[in-house]
């Protein structure tokens, strides 16, 4: 390792489009470091997800390097993105992807249950994250029993559970109000002071700029502006 | 066992989905067990009225007489060796006697084997003491398979003629003292019964016999020009019938055991489909592709389980009852040539059970493991968006 917990150089994406082919990002250097609260903004289609698949080893660059812990994510096989993913990094959907068939805990449980947690340590752990978003009392309950707002918390303590080094965050706000939006940026917000972890967000929500510490700007799958804003 | 505690986890999850499935399965168990004891049943059956009716512990061949050839009946006769007087004597075994003849059913005429019998014999389950009677006309008795086809009833009167052993015709009338009704044609269809001292009398063939029917495991000396035909080869042509059933059996058995696949394939490529952005997520959160398609195995050969479990509690009480009460036969089988029980009692060996158990288990596995590889293919970050490929 460098010195940065991420560090993308020269990173293009292409994807295939008819006879030719569409390029997502172009000439993309950024370095991340322990801690951060970043936001990758920028309108529809400018390549925010695609950063953010790469970073989480979901997708590969097409060209220049991303190495994330020190894996260069253009290399990996499939089994160790996964053992990356699952040791170092976790995920927040804007579409919360609970688990449908398993309970609020049991939601919360399963990345550890990749991990081989012993299950006296992963109770300790999933009550734990269960209470950083509050939602300590609501156990058992089942996706669909919750709202919006609650699925979004159980998947931000099912994303810190195993108290990842970097939380990547798609659109976190999209489907909900201003008042469960604020609500659960204060607790990742909570969770980056205290625990250290660093979170990456794609997003274009106004209500999640106002809580990061530094802002990357996307344009056309290039960086437009890099800058470190008010909340650092 | 990571694999296999998610998959718990997620069958308990789907509630009624899961039970539908392993129900629609555990048909499969049931029917299949259920219909191959039917043949089985069905087999035995067959071959123990066989031996009862018609084969007893053997036969003891004259070596003329060929069966397959009526013109070999002719002179397919001899005395019955005087070594074997005791066992005739003894009811442990009793000759029969051989003639083929024409009766005149109805004004017209038909072929018929008559076969002589001791109306005292206890070798063979035939009531051939129905024949023995004061009256002076002769009497004879017919199967029920013989009598329906040439429209004759008890206490008819037919006319029968036949040549003997000089070759010169003979006829004389007789009534038919009884109709027995057997599960075996072979003793049945164109052929009359009747005391063999009259046949004896008839042929001009005095204490002779075409063969002998042993009682159940007598071993009498041989005897020259006489020949033992075991049940081995007696039953040959019937163990063929029976494998020739068996593919036929097999033909359902293939059938519901593709309804069981097809219930597993459509359930697990459903699954796949309408799961994928779990797949997704689960691949996000740290799963290997090979994890995700053992976890969907584990589900599917799950199924197979849990139908396994299912089917024991409705079909044990369901198959052991009919088992022992036997499934009553229609009416008018025997119209279309089936020899068949009024009651077949199926026979559930556990072979057939622990054999139909692994093969749908096995085939549920393979089943669901088939669609489960189509996860391989899938990109985590389309699956996580749930885009159909």
């Amino acid at each position: 390792m460098n010195g940065h917990l991420i560090t993308i150089s020269n990173l293009f994406k292409h994807f295939p489009m008819g006879k030719g082919h569409f390029t997502a990002l172009k000439d993309i250097s950024l370095n991340f470091d322990e801690g951060e609260f970043t936001g990758i903004v920028g309108p529809s289609g400018s390549g925010k997800t695609t950063l953010l698949n790469i970073i989480g080893s979901l997708d590969s660059p097409s060209e220049g390097s991303a190495v994330v812990m020190g894996q260069d994510i253009a290399t990996l096989t499939l089994k160790a993105a996964a053992r990356l993913r699952k040791r170092h990094l976790g995920f927040i959907f804007q579409t919360y992807n609970l688990l449908p068939v398993y309970n609020v805990f049991e939601n919360v449980e399963f990345p550890l249950l990749l991990l081989r947690m012993s299950a006296y340590e992963r109770k300790k752990a999933v009550m734990h994250a269960l209470e950083w978003v509050g939602l300590g009392d609501k156990t058992g309950s089942r996706p669909k029993q919750l709202s919006g707002g609650e699925c979004q918390r159980v998947a931000i303590a099912r994303a810190i559970v195993k108290k990842p080094a970097i939380v990547l965050a798609d659109e976190p706000t999209a489907n909900l109000d201003a008042a469960n939006s604020h609500h659960i940026l204060k607790t990742m917000s909570t969770l980056n002071r205290e625990l250290k972890t660093t979170f990456i967000f794609a997003t274009h929500d106004d209500k999640v700029i106002q809580y990061l510490k530094r802002k990357i700007t996307l344009e056309d799958g290039k960086v437009a502006k890099d800058e470190m804003t008010a909340g650092s | 066992m990571l694999a296999f505690k998610l998959a718990v986890k997620n069958l308990a999850g789907a509630g009624l989905r899961t039970w539908l499935n392993a129900f629609v399965l555990s048909l499969a168990y049931v029917v299949i067990v259920w219909h191959s004891g039917l043949l089985e049943g069905w087999n035995r059956m067959a071959r123990h009225d066989m031996i009862e009716w018609d084969i007893g512990g053997g036969e003891i061949w004259f070596e003329k007489y060929d069966p397959y050839d009526p013109f070999s009946y002719q002179d397919a006769h001899a005395p019955v060796p005087e070594n074997w007087t005791r066992e005739v004597q003894q009811g442990r075994m009793t000759p029969v006697l051989l003639t083929t003849a024409s009766f005149y059913p109805e004004g017209r005429i038909q072929s018929v084997l008559i076969k002589g019998i001791d109306p005292a014999q206890s070798v063979l389950k035939l009531p051939a003491d129905s024949m023995r009677t004061d009256e002076e006309i002769v009497p004879v008795m017919i199967g029920k398979r013989m009598a329906d086809s040439n429209h004759l009833k008890k206490g008819d009167y037919i006319t029968i003629r036949w040549r003997d052993r000089h070759g010169t015709f003979d006829a004389a009338e007789v009534k038919i003292a009884h109709i027995f009704k057997a599960n075996v044609p072979t003793i049945d269809n164109g052929q009359i019964w009747m005391p063999i001292e009259q046949l004896r009398q008839w042929l001009k063939m005095p204490g002779e016999a075409t063969y002998l029917v042993l009682g159940q495991n007598e071993k009498p000396a041989s005897a020259e020009g006489w020949t033992y035909q075991g049940h081995d080869r007696l039953l040959a042509e019937m163990d063929k019938m029976i494998r020739q059933k068996s593919v036929g059996g097999m033909i359902l058995y293939t059938l519901m055991l593709l309804l069981a696949m097809l219930a597993i394939f459509d359930t697990q490529v459903f699954s796949i489909f309408r799961r994928q952005k779990e797949i997704g997520t689960q691949m996000a959160l740290g799963m290997t592709r090979t994890q995700v398609i053992g976890l969907f195995t584990i589900e599917g050969a799950m199924h197979g389980v849990l139908a396994a479990v299912m089917a024991a509690v409705y079909g044990i009480p369901l198959l052991s009852l009919q088992a022992v009460r036997g499934l009553k036969m229609p009416e008018g089988m025997d119209d279309y040539g089936v020899a068949v029980a009024e009651k077949i009692f199926p026979v559930y060996s556990a072979g057939l059970i622990a054999g139909t158990v692994v093969l749908v288990m096995l085939t549920t596995t393979i089943v669901s493991y088939w669609p489960s590889r189509k996860i391989a293919k899938m990109k985590p970050t389309d699956a996580i968006r749930g885009k159909l490929q």
